[in-house]
């Protein structure tokens, strides 16, 4: 026990390595700056504790935080200044709180006796977090900092992960107080694992014995939960053809037999059909969101639906159960395993087939493998999955890119897919794919994104340049941004109202920053492009100059059913 | 068809937990009709009484994300059979209406209203009830045209139930978890 006082942002420090973070993503400022002091000791010499990764805009600093967290299941850690630096990470809090990411953003914050006077930097960034984030919390003195952090770290990872914003007034980083280690592993208001109801399982496991055409739909729950295992044995036992959201692509490996493709308004023809003709529907880990659902007056109507979710807010919210299991999905998933009779659905599995047949015609082969005409982002995407044979980790940014990326690309590892699922945020792909690259240091990280994502975190370049770090950039050039432009063309007469880009030379943007680069303009030097960036140590871009006015297909058009979607417009 | 809720939400005492609280009823566009927060019989346990609008699909899912936040110990909706519900009501009244005119005083007797303050200009009187009984007491006396000023406060309630959830509920989190670390 340490009965010396020191300063409160060295207890930050002390309380962190207590937390066994690693990497911490940030951006000093005035009211950080004697965190950052603090910091400067830690990160260097014999007493090296974290690495810092210094980025370029405080949105990066939690993006890339957020793909640390995806890929590693450790929290990811953000430090930022008060004011604009704390407002600067609100929209990658937002997202990860759609997106289930645990991670603390440690924010500095004006003196106590400041707070409410309009004083520099000042904002109430707790009262702005509070209904974005699973937790915020100001922190006003030294004595709390050791007790705020590890409920700050126990509150992002346990239960159904998500942000933790904690505002560090600077009289508390000053003051002097004595360092306690504390623990905190509970949370009396706080159920972070329910208990397991056995008679809900019981009736879910009797539903699943007596259905003739069972699906499964498989969420980011499974991969939070760290159940593949689970998973996979459940859906053996039973014979359960099963479907991935996007946010659970790589919570059952792409060539599994039972995987059936993904979910979503542009997943797979196959799943979207077969969700209308199912007679029991089993949601695990997953929130049935409305691009999963679509028009959801119509929505799997004739089944009957098990929903597993460890956040009981998510049963009936939007698609109303049959038989509700509360729990951790590594540990409601045995429980049913075990009530499951060794079954098997041979007919109803081969009839997912002929649709894929016909969306393999229509739109997979056309799209993955043109003999003429201009590159197209999914030949991209399935060249990049045919070098990489499933073992790389694959980033996207978002709009088109991301639905041909998750779409094609090749899932054979768990934490695989990084992707802003529920808030759509443009820019993620890049500062997360640099989390990414800490997060799993001996994998290969793909990011995929278009030219307008690319340019909202293209300042990111320069942490890439600086730490080296192996971001595979592959950067879908269409000189649009693609998917409204997509939708003017549908829904709104075809006025492309600001979607046409003008763009920069990449090439001398690479060049600036000393990052290797390579374009593909035709499909003859597609596949040696890719594997002269797979090849290069440390970061590369890879610029496709793809088809100006691709489509993403399949598509539901917004207000349909499932079993409306599009094969082709 | 909406029916009027009463939620009982039971919360940590820290800053910030009613805006919270309200901001879940803000993103679904839904009014608070009342709301009283007070201290509750659990030491360092705050209980908020909220009343509003809704279905009860709506209620359900606003309760749940309320009892979501983390430093919400519980969080229950009820219909008005459910609950022993009193709210207070308090009328200001000029003194020389109410003395011209004794149909005042007998209607104050009636309603089980108390007078609590006269003076030569105005008198008070307060009454305790439902919703009905105290706005009741305000159009008898509006009719009068002695009014000077009327309040009503929001409602207080406490559950019919045979069960005490919120103090079972923290019994039970105490058994299953250590506790250790948190305060």
């Amino acid at each position: 026990m340490c009965k010396e006082k020191i300063t409160g942002a060295d207890i930050l420090m002390r309380s962190l390595k207590c937390e066994g973070v690693k990497t911490i993503f940030g951006y000093p400022g005035g009211s950080i700056m004697p965190v950052f002091d603090a910091l400067y000791g830690y990160t260097r010499g014999e007493n090296r504790t974290f690495d810092h990764v210094l980025v370029r805009h405080e949105q990066a600093a939690v993006h890339a935080a957020q793909g640390y967290a995806r890929v590693s299941g450790d929290v990811g850690v953000c430090l930022v200044t008060s004011g604009p630096g704390a407002t600067n990470t609100l929209t990658g809090v937002a997202d990860a709180m759609m997106d289930s990411t645990p991670i603390v953003v440690i924010a500095g914050q004006v003196g106590v006796d400041a707070l409410g006077t309009d004083a520099f930097q000042e904002v109430d960034l707790v009262g702005v977090a509070q209904p974005i984030s699973k937790w915020s919390y100001q922190i006003r003195r030294a004595e709390d900092v050791a007790w705020a952090v590890s409920r700050a770290f126990y509150i992002a990872r346990s239960g159904r992960p998500g942000p933790v914003v904690l505002d560090f007034t600077k009289n508390a980083q000053i003051a002097a107080a004595q360092y306690l280690p504390v623990k905190v592993d509970s949370v009396r208001g706080y159920v972070a694992y329910p208990m397991l109801d056995k008679r809900q399982v019981a009736r879910a496991a009797e539903i699943i014995n007596n259905a003739r055409k069972p699906l499964a739909l498989v969420g980011q729950g499974v991969e939070l939960g760290n159940a593949h295992n689970e998973l996979t044995e459940f859906l053996e036992k039973a014979d359960i053809p099963a479907a991935r959201t996007l946010l659970g692509l790589s919570a059952l490996p792409s060539e599994h037999p039972l995987n059936v493709g993904m979910l979503g308004m542009h997943g797979n023809y196959a799943p979207n059909i077969k969700e209308q003709e199912c007679d029991v529907l089993i949601a695990i880990g997953m929130r049935f969101s409305d691009r999963v659902t679509c028009n959801l007056a119509t929505y799997a109507r004739q089944a009957k639906i098990i929903h597993l979710d460890i956040d009981s807010s998510e049963i009936d919210k939007n698609v109303m159960t049959d038989v509700a299991v509360v729990a951790d999905c590594k540990v409601s998933l045995p429980a049913i395993t075990r009530l499951l009779r060794k079954n098997s659905h041979r007919e109803w599995r081969e009839s997912f087939m002929p649709l894929y047949d016909m969306e393999y015609e229509k739109v997979i082969r056309p799209a993955t493998l043109p003999e003429s005409g201009p590159l197209l982002m999914a030949e991209v995407v399935n060249a990049v999955a045919l070098a990489t044979q499933g073992d790389a980790v694959l980033v996207t940014d978002v709009g088109q890119n991301q639905m041909f990326a998750s779409r094609y690309f090749k899932y054979g590892k768990k934490r695989s897919m990084v992707s802003s699922g529920g808030l759509g945020t443009m820019g993620f792909g890049l500062p997360a794919a640099i989390g990414a690259t800490f997060g799993a240091q001996d994998r290969t990280v793909c990011m995929f994104c278009g030219d307008g994502g690319f340019q909202m975190s293209i300042q990111e370049l320069g942490t890439i340049m600086e730490r080296q770090a192996p971001v595979k950039m592959i950067l879908m050039n269409n000189n649009y941004l693609g998917n409204v432009r997509q939708w003017q063309d549908m829904f709104f007469d075809g006025r492309r109202s600001f979607t046409s880009m003008l763009n920069p030379m990449y090439c001398d943007i690479a060049k600036a920053y000393g990052i290797p680069y390579g374009v593909v303009t035709d499909r003859a030097v597609l596949h040696a492009e890719i594997d002269r960036m797979l090849s290069v140590k440390g970061p590369f871009l890879l610029e496709c100059a793809v088809k100006e006015e691709d489509n993403i297909m399949p598509m539901t058009p917004p207000g349909k059913s499932v079993d409306e979607m599009m094969l082709e417009i | 068809m909406d029916t009027l809720y009463t939620l009982l939400v039971y919360s940590e005492n820290l800053a910030g937990i009613l805006n919270q609280i309200t901001a879940v009823f803000t993103r679904r566009q839904v009014n608070i009709e009342s709301l009283n927060v007070s201290a509750s019989s659990i030491e360092g346990v705050h209980k908020y009484t909220i009343t509003a609008w809704s279905t009860e699909d709506q209620i359900k899912k606003i309760t749940k994300q309320i009892e979501k936040k983390i430093d919400v110990i519980k969080a229950d909706y009820y219909t008005d059979d459910q609950l022993f519900i009193r709210e207070v009501g308090i009328y200001k009244l000029s003194t020389p209406e109410v003395m011209n005119n004794p149909e005042i005083s007998r209607i104050i007797r009636k309603a089980d209203a108390r007078i609590i303050e006269v003076n030569p200009t105005f008198c008070s009187v307060i009454m305790s009830g439902i919703t009905d009984e105290i706005t009741g007491l305000y159009y008898a006396l509006d009719k009068f045209n002695c009014l000077l000023q009327y309040t009503r406060s929001g409602r207080i309630a406490i559950t019919r139930s045979t069960v005490e959830e919120v103090s079972d509920f923290l019994k039970k989190q105490e058994e299953n978890t250590t506790g250790h670390g948190d305060r």
